[in-house]
């Protein structure tokens, strides 16, 4: 049988769904929509059910892009995701509004499980709830109780599953409430649902109070000066970890892949084969692997803070802040995630339930400079800026760093504002929100969250990453036939003779790649770049750096022939000094460097961002448009900085 | 009190902890999700804490908190409890 698992926001329907289903959990998107689906399967005494978690609402009748899913399956008996009956969680500490969407499920038919969770908490709240007058006036309806924070209630609802009944039933209102399209209509018919179900007097003893407590934290973390600090404090400890910690495990996927790449190239015998596995592919699935510590870093502290009901409040103190730029309070934590890495920050703007404000998040996120700019920025800084003190303690290069953050953080709020013109909207954007009591998070659905995350973007994005990876190594480790002419020549240079073989090596890689289809192609647009201060060589780190953006630096040291020991980036520095073009005047120039920088700055040089832009938007056009303007944005700032300063 | 004055209020501009009774909700696209979310006629509702800048604003109502943006809470006229 294929159940729905419906019920308003902040019930703790994921926690049942968990609960319910374990680690058997596929998610997906419904189709054409990146709405997450999520399905597993609950075994009962009769049969096994396929469950599928829908987004939590409030009603049937439609505005977000949540809301607009529930509506079509629901009013399509011939959709794939049609249920054959329905679990619906309700929050016993808030019975009477939760029952409204309840009543609309129930007067549509579906044989229906009503759970009333965090039982708990509506006793502590001294809420005495008639479950015998419920019962009564929803008879053919099953109710349980449950508690899922601490996994009560498993049985009761399975047990229930098996005795739920269809078929006609007297209305608790009325059954046509489905086909209302206007805003009065809609309004009047949950106003009477409203009352009719208030009118029962389900919930005696009613001292529906928010705690002081909570009120009292609230106004200290909503606070204008200690709710901001709190919530820099909470970034600082994030940023600590997706920087500094996340190195650890990512220099061991990193060495792990090498080892293995290494591995394989020694006992495999050498031909074709052979080297797409131990240079294309080990390596490529690497460079997805390697994403995973700070995806699921970021999504451990995005789930904690939101099962502790604290990132309702981020939003809410954000919220004004964002207004002008065509964002919401939602917007932060994707945006601000980006600075770390842009892959979990736009996987993370999901949350944001306005389809126009979730695209202008995710399309502006990557301006914000992540960790991978880093290797880049750090190598022409100290290539082109002086180390020079300002007033004897601000250092010029560190005050360089920081303007190409800045650079990245208006760039990315202007675009934002250029955006929200250009871009219609499928809905009219509402803000209500509810902000959830606080609550000690349960580790379990941190767990769950990581797990779901890290899996889906290995699932999805990885297969993108992969297979753009392979067309780029293949593209720089074969060549034109006249590359071995070219390698002929250059083994008989005296220099080359009398090279030791470590040398020659490195003469030798530098070569096969100049020479290969991507040298070729670094050539053929340099005159394309030339205007940019950049010479074929820094064609071909840009081109290959689209991989990762810090493979630019390990470009340059394959080019320049520098090898790929420990003190690369100091020997390559001190060579790419020397560096001189046909004029005799230094290629790495002030107006060469800034322009480059500028450019890493603004450039989308990412394969895996787009490859989880598509995922999130389902579809390339928008991935190809970031694409194409970020693109433009580079060129046209990386000119006007090479231009002015040359 | 004056009477006027309580008849043109609207939720945006009641203070902190003031119990109002909702009085009518503006008929716009807002109106079906405020009804939803249990902001009905002739329920008891109260400010109780502003974000910076007094926007959002967060609202109690039947032992729930709900955060609206100043333009949406303009759309809920109230009357004093």
């Amino acid at each position: 049988m294929k159940i729905a698992l419906f019920g308003n926001p902040n019930t703790g329907k994921s926690s049942i769904f968990n609960m319910l289903t374990g680690l058997r959990q596929q998610v997906g998107n419904f189709p054409g929509v990146t709405v997450d689906k999520k399905k597993g399967s609950i075994k009962t005494a009769q049969a096994v059910h396929q469950l599928t978690d829908f987004p939590g609402t409030y009603s049937i009748f439609a505005r977000s892009l949540d809301e607009q899913v529930v509506k079509e399956v629901l009013n399509n008996p011939s959709h794939p995701d049609y249920p054959e009956a329905i679990i619906y969680v309700a929050d016993a500490a808030n019975l009477e509004r939760n029952l409204l969407f309840f009543s609309q499920l129930y007067d549509l038919g579906f044989p229906i499980l009503l759970v009333l969770n965090m039982w708990d908490r509506a006793q502590q709240k001294g809420l005495d709830i008639q479950l015998d007058l419920l019962q009564k006036h929803f008879p053919a309806a099953a109710v349980v109780t449950a508690n899922a924070r601490i996994s009560l209630g498993k049985d009761r609802i399975i047990a229930a599953l098996d005795q739920l009944q269809s078929g006609e039933r007297t209305a608790f209102n009325d059954h046509h409430f489905q086909t209302l399209q206007s805003d009065a209509e809609q309004t009047q018919n949950s106003d009477e649902r409203l009352q009719k179900i208030r009118a029962i007097g389900l919930v005696t003893n009613t001292q529906r109070k928010v705690a002081n407590t909570s009120t009292r934290l609230d106004r200290i973390l909503t606070h204008r000066l200690y709710g901001y600090l709190i919530f820099s404090a909470i970034l600082l400890v994030i940023f600590q970890f997706i920087f500094s910690f996340a190195s650890i495990p990512m220099d061991f996927i990193d060495g792990q892949f090498v080892r293995l790449s290494s591995w394989s190239a020694a006992h495999l015998p050498d031909g074709v084969l052979s080297k797409l596995l131990t240079q294309g592919l080990i390596p490529g699935i690497g460079g997805v692997l390697v994403f995973v510590p700070q995806i699921a870093i970021l999504f451990f502290f995005i789930a904690l803070l939101e099962e502790s009901g604290y990132l309702s409040r981020v939003v809410f103190i954000m919220d004004r802040l964002m207004r002008p730029f065509g964002l919401n309070g939602k917007s932060v934590v994707p945006l601000l995630s980006s600075v770390a890495c842009a892959i979990p920050g736009i996987m993370s703007a999901r949350t944001i339930s306005d389809w126009k404000e979730r695209l202008i998040t995710i399309l502006v996120a990557p301006f914000m400079s992540c960790s991978a700019r880093i290797p880049v920025y750090t190598l022409l800084i100290s290539l082109v800026i002086p180390k020079i003190y300002i007033g004897g303690f601000i250092s010029l290069q560190g005050l360089v760093l920081f303007g190409l953050y800045t650079l990245g953080i208006l760039f990315a709020l202007g675009t934002a504002l250029l955006l929200k013109l250009l871009v219609r909207s499928r809905t009219p954007g509402f803000h209500l929100m509810e902000l959830p009591d606080y609550k000690t998070p349960r580790l379990a659905n941190v767990g769950y969250t990581v797990f779901e995350k890290v899996k889906v973007f290995i699932l999805d994005a990885g297969k993108i990453i992969v297979a753009i990876s392979i067309i780029l190594w293949a593209l720089a480790s074969y060549g034109p036939s006249s590359r071995e002419q070219a390698l002929r020549t250059l083994h008989q240079e005296q220099t080359y003779q009398q090279a030791d073989p470590t040398k020659q090596q490195e003469l030798d890689n530098a070569l096969l790649l100049s020479e290969s289809y991507i040298g070729h192609f670094g050539k053929w647009m340099e005159p394309a770049i030339a205007p940019l201060g950049y010479d074929w060589k820094i064609g071909i780190a840009l081109l290959s750096s689209f991989a990762a953006r810090e493979v630019f630096v390990g470009s340059l040291a394959t080019i320049y022939a520098v090898g790929d020991d420990t003190n690369i980036q100091k020997r390559l520095i001190e060579k790419l000094k020397e560096e001189q073009n046909d004029k005799g005047q230094a290629t790495y120039s002030l107006a060469t460097g800034a322009s480059l920088l500028v450019f890493y700055v603004f450039a989308m040089q990412c394969m895996a961002t787009l490859a989880v832009v598509k995922r999130e938007t389902n579809s390339w056009k928008w991935p190809l448009i970031q694409l194409a303007f970020m693109g433009v944005i580079a060129y046209l700032c990386a000119f006007l900085v090479y231009q002015l300063l040359v | 009190m004056n009477l006027l004055l309580h008849m043109s209020q609207t939720l945006d501009s009641i203070s902190l902890n003031e119990l109002v009774e909702i009085a009518a909700i503006s008929n716009n696209a807002i109106a079906p999700k405020l009804t939803e979310m249990g902001l009905t006629k002739g329920q008891k509702i109260k400010a109780i804490f502003k974000a910076p800048f007094g926007d959002p604003i967060a609202y109690e109502i039947n032992g729930n908190i709900i955060s609206m943006r100043r333009e949406e809470a303009m759309q809920v006229e109230v009357e004093m409890a």
